[in-house]
């Protein structure tokens, strides 16, 4: 096994001794929990608001992972400093990015494998239909966890966790939001505003394009073109975080 | 052959600050390390020893000098794939046991499984930590820690071992057996530089010594060249039956008079002046009991130099002793 499959081993087995996928228990109240109260209160869209529900369980939690692990992914190495030990061995400190990453990766999947199959089970409890819809919004949310992820360990190698954090969170909005920004600003006179908001949308990752959990929740089902060309967008946008981390932590001093 | 060179290594830190001139760890500092030998790289807090460290192993650039290990440029993956290396009061990932946490480095140093559990076992029988085998890191004393430490930087059985500060935390004990684990790692024909400020271990194990004092290399060579070098070795002169209060001959040779019943201990400067006091005390009815040369240790010299090197009404000693 290479330098980056050892690492990233390593990193989903620290997750998994951390606990991490405690958080599964929490999900798995949540989503059986709100549930059956909506399914109480709820007349008519009793099924839209179950799907809806559970996708936007699998979405928070899996995002709020991303970032609350992905931005010390590199700094707690460097305060706890067993950096030191790693980059005295004969590797990379790209493969050490990558490994991380990867380790990361790793853990979301497991973690978002564990929440489809509760949000499964729980849609056959309640009867409801299982579409290819919920697939599609499923695979992108994953593809969105793999951005936010991206955009963590990229602030990661230069700055502090809180200001990790903080941008990471920032951008996170930023990119579910640039798409309406563009559309409001489209009849404005301002030129500046025009080009700043141009600026913004191309610069900042364009989330909003990988959540499609409004059709699959009313079963409209996504062109598979769409699916594969957002999939394709933000795989490499989180590429491009991904190489620039590497180039900024090969510079850095321990 | 030189497993290690640094050539006026020099590392400065920006101050943060305009106008503000930028911290210099690292002052022109150059050395040699030797092929099969135990260098003792020593300095007080601050002196610039972890900096050197990080420097020869890649984890900070050097701002301008050369450093080379094993003939590599320092930081070179080649070069590391042939050291150890053992961080000053180590944390390692304490999630892991003893054996997980040794195999994880065995793997990234390009390690064999099979070869890998036949080294854990080795090096845990080695290290005394045979029985924490599957205990996680996170139950280990900072001893055991600094213990598995150092069976991390020997899994792959390099060539040439970097250890910063490897005696602290550690009881006698400890210290003994790591100090046993550095000479048979010689005998073994490897290269071992340690940082330390542990100046009795260094004359007990170390082949070589260099002394770094605000980043600049001071003093180099063996222990007892260098201790030689320096002429102030006192001689401690003991007698009795003899009055010394009044002798103003005495107090004018002496560094120390000291009257305790009917002994007397006269401690002079240097050897040079044995034969007058002797002289002198034979004039006046004493009797010579004893004459105690007291050699100048690595410590007085360590001392001497930093002195030195904290007031500054004195010029720097040149570096022509480094070597």
């Amino acid at each position: 096994m290479g330098a980056i499959g050892v690492i990233a081993l390593n990193a989903f087995r620290e997750s998994l001794r951390d606990k991490i996928l405690y958080n599964l228990v929490l999900f798995a109240g949540l989503l059986i929990g709100l549930s059956v109260l909506l399914a109480d209160l709820s007349i008519t869209e009793h099924h839209k608001v179950i799907v809806d529900m559970g996708l936007a369980a699998i979405n928070l939690i899996g995002v709020i992972i991303a970032i609350f692990v992905g931005i010390s992914l590199v700094n707690k190495e460097i305060e706890r400093r067993t950096i030191y030990t790693i980059m005295a061995r004969p590797i990379s400190r790209a493969s050490f990015i990558m490994g991380k990453y990867l380790g990361l990766a790793l853990t979301l999947f497991v973690n978002m494998a564990i929440m489809w199959a509760v949000f499964l089970l729980t849609l056959w409890l309640y009867h409801v239909s299982i579409q290819p819809s919920i697939f599609q919004a499923v695979a992108l949310i994953f593809v969105e966890i793999l951005v936010v992820t991206a955009i963590a360990l990229f602030f990661s190698t230069f700055t502090s966790t809180t200001l990790s954090a903080i941008f990471t969170l920032g951008l996170y909005v930023i990119g579910h939001l640039t798409a309406d920004l563009r559309a409001m600003v489209a009849n404005s006179d301002s030129g500046p505003i025009k080009s700043l908001v141009d600026l913004l949308y191309y610069l900042c990752p364009n989330l909003e394009m990988l959540n499609i959990k409004g059709q699959a929740a009313v079963g409209v089902v996504a062109a598979p073109e769409y699916v594969m060309l957002a999939s394709l967008y933000g795989v490499m946008y989180a590429g491009v975080l991904l190489i620039s981390a590497c180039v900024v932590f090969q510079q850095r001093d321990f | 052959m030189d497993d290690i060179v640094t050539d006026n290594l020099t590392k400065s830190y920006a101050s943060g600050w305009p106008g503000r001139p930028p911290f210099v760890a690292l002052d022109g500092l150059s050395l040699t390390v030797r092929r099969g030998e135990i260098f003792g790289f020593l300095g007080p807090n601050g002196a610039g020893k972890t900096t050197t460290l990080k420097i020869l192993l890649g984890l900070v650039r050097a701002t301008s000098g050369q450093a080379y290990l094993l003939g590599q440029p320092a930081g070179d993956v080649a070069a590391r794939r042939r050291i150890g290396f053992l961080p000053e009061s180590p944390y390692f990932y304490d999630y892991l046991t003893a054996e997980e946490f040794l195999g994880f480095y065995g793997q990234l140093a390009g390690l064999a499984r099979s070869a890998i559990t036949q080294r854990v076992t080795d090096l845990l029988g080695l290290v005394g930590l045979t029985d924490a085998r599957t205990r996680q890191l996170r139950k280990f004393s900072k001893g055991m820690l600094q213990r598995v430490g150092l069976a991390q930087a020997l899994i792959h059985d390099p060539e040439l071992i970097i250890l910063d500060e490897p005696m602290t935390g550690l009881d006698p004990v400890g210290r003994k057996q790591v100090r046993d684990l550095i000479l048979n790692l010689r005998d073994r024909g490897k290269t071992v530089f340690f940082s330390t400020h542990i100046l009795h271990d260094v004359e007990m194990i170390c082949d070589r010594v260099g002394i770094v004092m605000k980043g600049r290399l001071v003093a180099s060579g063996r222990v007892d060249e260098l201790v030689r070098q320096d002429h102030t070795q006192s001689v401690e002169v003991v007698c009795q039956q003899l009055k010394v209060e009044e002798n103003a001959f005495i107090h004018s040779l002496a560094t120390r008079v000291l009257q305790q019943g009917q002994q007397c201990l006269i401690v002079l400067p240097s050897p040079d002046a044995v034969d007058a006091l002797v002289g002198e005390i034979r004039r006046q009815g004493g009797r010579l009991l004893s004459v105690t040369p007291h050699k100048a240790s690595l410590e007085d010299l360590f001392f001497q130099e930093a002195t030195q090197r904290t007031s500054p009404s004195l010029p720097h000693v040149t570096s022509g002793r480094a070597s």
